[in-house]
């Protein structure tokens, strides 16, 4: 590997840091379509030069962006994501129905095999694939007219599709989640959808352990254990060990559970990290001191990671899509924060540096190992 | 030859700066100015109006003669000047937002 490229989805417009492969010395590039809300940019593993971005803006709409050399220049896509046949409704705020509308794309997953072929997790939540490099973008119908549709709700950030987790080598299988809804599984390519919250428990629902209705805000996997999941929820860190067909809460000694990103070591299955915030009304770190937690476990005992990172009169949040591991050794981890700082640590945690520090509100990081 | 001034954002986005000049045929309405700014920029589809329903989006404004055309019909005859070329039609992002 020469280096890495990390993808920085910001409130007012795109960043991309790169480094070589020490990841001492950055170059920063951006803003890449200033002044647009831009959720998440995402390479393609098989062609890292190949990188997809969602562009929004509360004005003009959703776009879809494309890279084909690495982000140094774009070329806008097909933006139309329509929902197949009647969208139906879902169960708003006031617990009346809703129609289904389209708002935004949160969350880009390129195929693991196919540069062309990429989902999209939407909000209202659905997922859309594109298999001609994003120009066309069709509906997989069958999880939002899964009978539990009608029983979603948004959360406060709207109902989203915001996780998309695909099975390393069956790609009739994936993963996907939704707010306020729960996490599903497909085994059938998109075709017909389970929900997999068997184990979760939310006491802001009525029926705590109901099928649907939980607020799981990250999910993932290693690679090299697909059936191991992880797994942020509103309140409470949970494992499964069986594709999601259970939970249990593996919070352990985290000094509160609340949260939004979760990520795995690229080479470590059992080491799993997050950044527990103090509630879900005070969106900021614990005594204003920004901790990462490293569990080398798989959950349960979990260690502070505070080396570089600052531990005091610190009240920023670290969204869900913002943090990301690379695949280099050691393993790299990133973050990036609501205050405009991307994080990263060269050796697994354990020491941390400032890479930026002034950027608009980071909403998404992603990283991409460079051949 | 119908002068349209777009939003800073959507000159970026369709790589044109100042103004934009359209040929027109028939009737110069809100629909066939858009229609026809639409067909050469084909990346501005969805941006100022609805994909499904064509219909302005809610923080979009359209604006000519010191007039705020935002709620006529978009097949309404745009004004004279506009026709002409003498007058820009102006598509505006509303003032919200930080």
């Amino acid at each position: 590997m020469t280096g890495v490229r990390v993808l920085v989805g910001t409130r007012k417009g795109a960043f991309i840091l790169t480094a070589d492969g020490k990841r001492d010395n950055w170059q920063v590039s951006g803003p890449h379509f200033a002044g647009w809300e831009m959720y998440h940019l995402k390479g393609s593993p098989v062609d890292p030069s190949r990188v997809y971005a969602s562009q929004s803006s509360g004005w003009f709409g959703q776009l879809i962006q494309r890279s084909n050399d690495g982000g140094a220049t774009w070329e806008p896509m097909g933006n139309e994501f329509t929902y197949a046949g009647t969208p139906g409704t879902h169960q708003w705020y006031d617990g009346t129905q809703h129609p289904w509308k389209f708002a935004r794309v949160w969350h880009l997953e390129p195929s693991l095999t196919d540069p062309d072929t990429v989902h999209a997790g939407v909000e209202d939540a659905a997922i859309f694939r594109t298999t001609d490099g994003g120009t066309n973008w069709q509906e997989l119908p069958g999880l939002r007219e899964h009978e539990s549709g009608p029983r979603w709700q948004p959360g406060a950030g709207g109902m989203c599709l915001h996780t998309i987790v695909p099975h390393p080598t069956n790609p009739d299988r994936m993963f996907i989640a939704i707010s306020a809804a729960g996490a599903f599984r497909t085994d059938d390519a998109g075709v017909t959808w389970q929900p997999i919250n068997k184990g979760l428990k939310s006491d802001g629902i009525p029926s705590p352990t109901a099928d649907v209705g939980h607020c799981v805000h990250r999910i993932a996997m290693h690679p090299s254990r697909p059936d191991t999941l992880f797994m942020q929820k509103h309140w409470d860190v949970m494992r499964s060990d069986d594709a999601g067909d259970s939970w249990t809460e593996v919070s352990g000694n985290l000094p509160t559970d609340f949260g939004f990103p979760i990520d795995v070591h690229a080479h470590e299955p059992e080491t799993v990290y997050v950044v527990p915030i103090k509630s879900d009304s005070e969106h900021f770190p614990l005594d204003g001191s920004l901790r990462v937690y490293r569990s080398r476990t798989g959950g349960n005992e979990w260690e502070a990671l505070t080396k570089g990172l600052p531990q005091k009169d610190c009240y920023v949040n670290v969204l869900r899509e913002a943090m990301s591991v690379d695949s280099l050794d050691p393993c790299g981890i990133y973050f990036g924060t609501t205050g405009g700082q991307v994080y990263g640590s060269a050796d697994g945690g354990d020491n941390w540096t400032p890479i930026v520090s002034h950027l608009p509100a980071v909403l998404s990081v992603e990283v991409q190992a460079l051949p | 030859m119908i002068r349209v001034v777009l939003p800073a954002h959507l000159q970026t986005l369709a790589r044109v700066r100042g103004e934009v000049e359209l040929e027109v045929s028939g009737s110069v309405t809100q629909c066939s100015v858009l229609d026809a700014l639409e067909a050469r920029y084909p990346m501005l589809r969805g941006t100022i109006r609805e994909h499904d329903t064509r219909q302005r989006r809610a923080f979009v404004r359209f604006f000519a003669c010191e007039e705020d055309l935002s709620h006529e019909s978009q097949d309404a005859l745009l004004p004279e000047p506009v026709a002409l070329g003498r007058e820009p039609y102006l598509i505006v992002g509303a003032m919200a937002g930080g």
